[in-house]
């Protein structure tokens, strides 16, 4: 099965959330220094909900379509659940069969999205192994 | 080619596609003397070198001795001139760590150029944050080569030190290095000459050269994986402290001193990969059969090929350009609407591979302006036909991305 499936050129190409949010309290910025992604996170949590999302990204299909995929399943969703999601949780949102070798494209915005809500809580920060 | 028949790897397939190997800047693939000579050293000579006295040590410590020589021989410098290493960057962090830690002092500019693999940089940054000395990079030109001009303005009085590529991993760019080196000897400065790029293409000549050190790696020129070369001169070897201590390296061990072993021994402790660097020298051997000559005029016809098809493709980046007779068969680009990785990824599916990203110079990619890019670095066993290959996947996805 190919993994750039249209779906996922299409979220590439035009990406679901895309662009900061007006006045954002919480932010991110998460690089892949291994290939040169860079990804700004921006987020709206009231009353531990994520109410709003946007983000800017410099990446590859598989990383802007991730968090563009990503992006929409976050909304309205509980932190303390955002924070138990795991690399195969993003695949399963995904839908298509990323190698792993891709696997800071497709956690670029998941460790992002996590490390915003880990810093407000003043808790340690994470790394990709933590999310493997 | 006839030549292929001696790479086996060349006949692999991946997911049913005939594997089309051009990453050959990251490392180059193994001929089958290489590969039979590894596994008879196992087979036949194991012992560990210099110690033992015993004939199966005197075996293995003379087959160690011989590839040590076949290299002084391969680029005319004298056998105990030659070290070995793990690796390029292991040779160039030796050169850093223990000559220049010593022989340079706080204001001293050692010079760079934007160009550099971050082996030539990290190294010399940890030595800046040390003792406090300055970097200066020298920059490219439009073409994407080593800009002489420049260099002669930038060679001041401050300069100590220059450690510098011969040709670039990114653009394939072959720099002029001999009129660096050339202007850097008229002014007594130190050099270390970068050649890991540069070895499996172009004939080395230390004494020609003049450079005081040059340091390449086995596996960039169809040797073994764990074995790199610095060539020191060796007035400057017998002075510089040692690197690693431990067996081999010292002379003798008190209580409360050491003294050092003879070079090139100082610089090597403890068992090197004994194994891999007898294996080496039938790369060597291989490379001189086939003869500098042969190997230049195929891959000038493979690099002009490439280049010719590339620029037919109206959708692609390219960075630098193909100058005449000072190009490796390199090519960097980006295709317009897909990234880098991604070009990757899919032409790696079908048994192309390349290499994408900033391939250890991110000084070099700043410089260009772009977070990536996708490399494709052949080698004489190489074909035209793969080329063609190369082309049909890239326009194929350029397809699926447009917008």
């Amino acid at each position: 099965m190919d993994i750039y499936e249209q779906n996922i050129i299409d979220h590439y190409q035009n990406p679901h959330h895309h662009g900061r949010l007006a006045e954002p309290k919480l932010s991110s910025e998460e690089i892949n220094r291994s290939c040169g992604d860079k990804i700004i996170v921006d987020l709206q949590i009231e009353d531990d909900e994520i109410k709003n999302i946007g983000f800017q990204a410099d990446g590859c299909a598989i990383s802007v379509a991730s968090m563009s995929l990503l992006s929409d399943y976050l909304v309205n969703k509980k932190t303390a659940e955002v924070l138990v999601l795991k690399y195969q949780d993003v695949l399963n949102i995904l839908g298509v069969p990323v190698a792993e070798r891709r696997y800071k494209c497709v956690l670029l915005g998941l460790l992002a999205v996590q490390n915003i809500i880990l810093k407000a809580e003043n808790k340690p920060e994470r790394i990709w192994d933590d999310l493997m | 080619m006839s030549v292929r028949k001696n790479f086996p790897i060349l006949k692999t397939k991946i997911n049913g596609h005939d594997l089309v190997y051009f990453d050959n800047a990251a490392t180059t693939q193994k001929p089958q003397a290489m590969i039979d000579a590894l596994s008879e050293f196992y087979q036949k000579y194991n012992a560990n070198v210099h110690r033992s006295l015993n004939p199966l040590a005197d075996l293995a410590t003379q087959k160690y001795e011989k590839t040590r020589q076949a290299v002084a021989d391969f680029l005319s410098a004298q056998k105990n001139e030659i070290i070995f290493t793990r690796n390029t960057t292991e040779g160039i962090n030796l050169v850093a760590k223990t000559f220049a830690r010593s022989f340079l002092k706080s204001g001293d500019v050692v010079l760079l150029s934007v160009a550099e693999h971050h082996s030539n940089i990290v190294p010399w940054l940890q030595l800046k944050k040390e003792i406090g000395i300055e970097l200066a990079y020298l920059p490219i030109d439009k073409n994407g080569y080593l800009d002489i001009e420049q260099f002669k303005i930038m060679l001041t009085d401050k300069v100590k030190f220059i450690s510098i590529q011969a040709a670039s991993n990114v653009l394939g760019s072959i720099h002029d290095y001999q009129t660096i080196l050339k202007l850097a000897k008229a002014k007594n400065i130190t050099t270390l000459l970068d050649a890991a790029q540069i070895v499996s293409h172009v004939g080395l000549d230390v004494k020609e050269l003049a450079c005081d050190f040059l340091v390449f790696s086995a596996h960039k020129m169809f040797g073994p994986t764990g074995v790199g070369v610095i060539y020191g001169r060796k007035e400057l070897l017998q002075m510089m402290p040692a690197f690693l201590g431990g067996g081999d390296m010292i002379e003798q061990v008190l209580k409360d001193n050491f003294t050092t072993n003879a070079i090139p021994h100082k610089f090597e402790a403890g068992t090197p990969n004994i194994a891999d660097v007898v294996a080496f020298q039938s790369s060597l051997e291989f490379l001189q059969n086939l003869t500098w000559e042969n190997i230049q005029k195929e891959e000038k016809e493979l690099t002009d090929y490439l280049w010719q098809e590339m620029q037919k493709l109206d959708f692609i980046d390219i960075y630098g350009k193909n100058l005449l007779n000072k190009h490796l068969p390199i090519i960097s680009f980006n295709l317009k609407n897909a990234h880098a990785h991604d070009v990757a990824e899919i032409l790696g599916e079908q048994g192309i591979i390349v290499r994408a990203g900033q391939h250890c110079t991110q000084v070099l990619h700043d410089t260009l302006g772009v977070s990536a890019t996708v490399r494709a670095s052949l080698a004489f066993y190489n074909t035209k036909k793969e080329i063609d290959i190369l082309i049909k996947a890239l326009k194929e996805i350029y397809q699926k991305f447009k917008v």
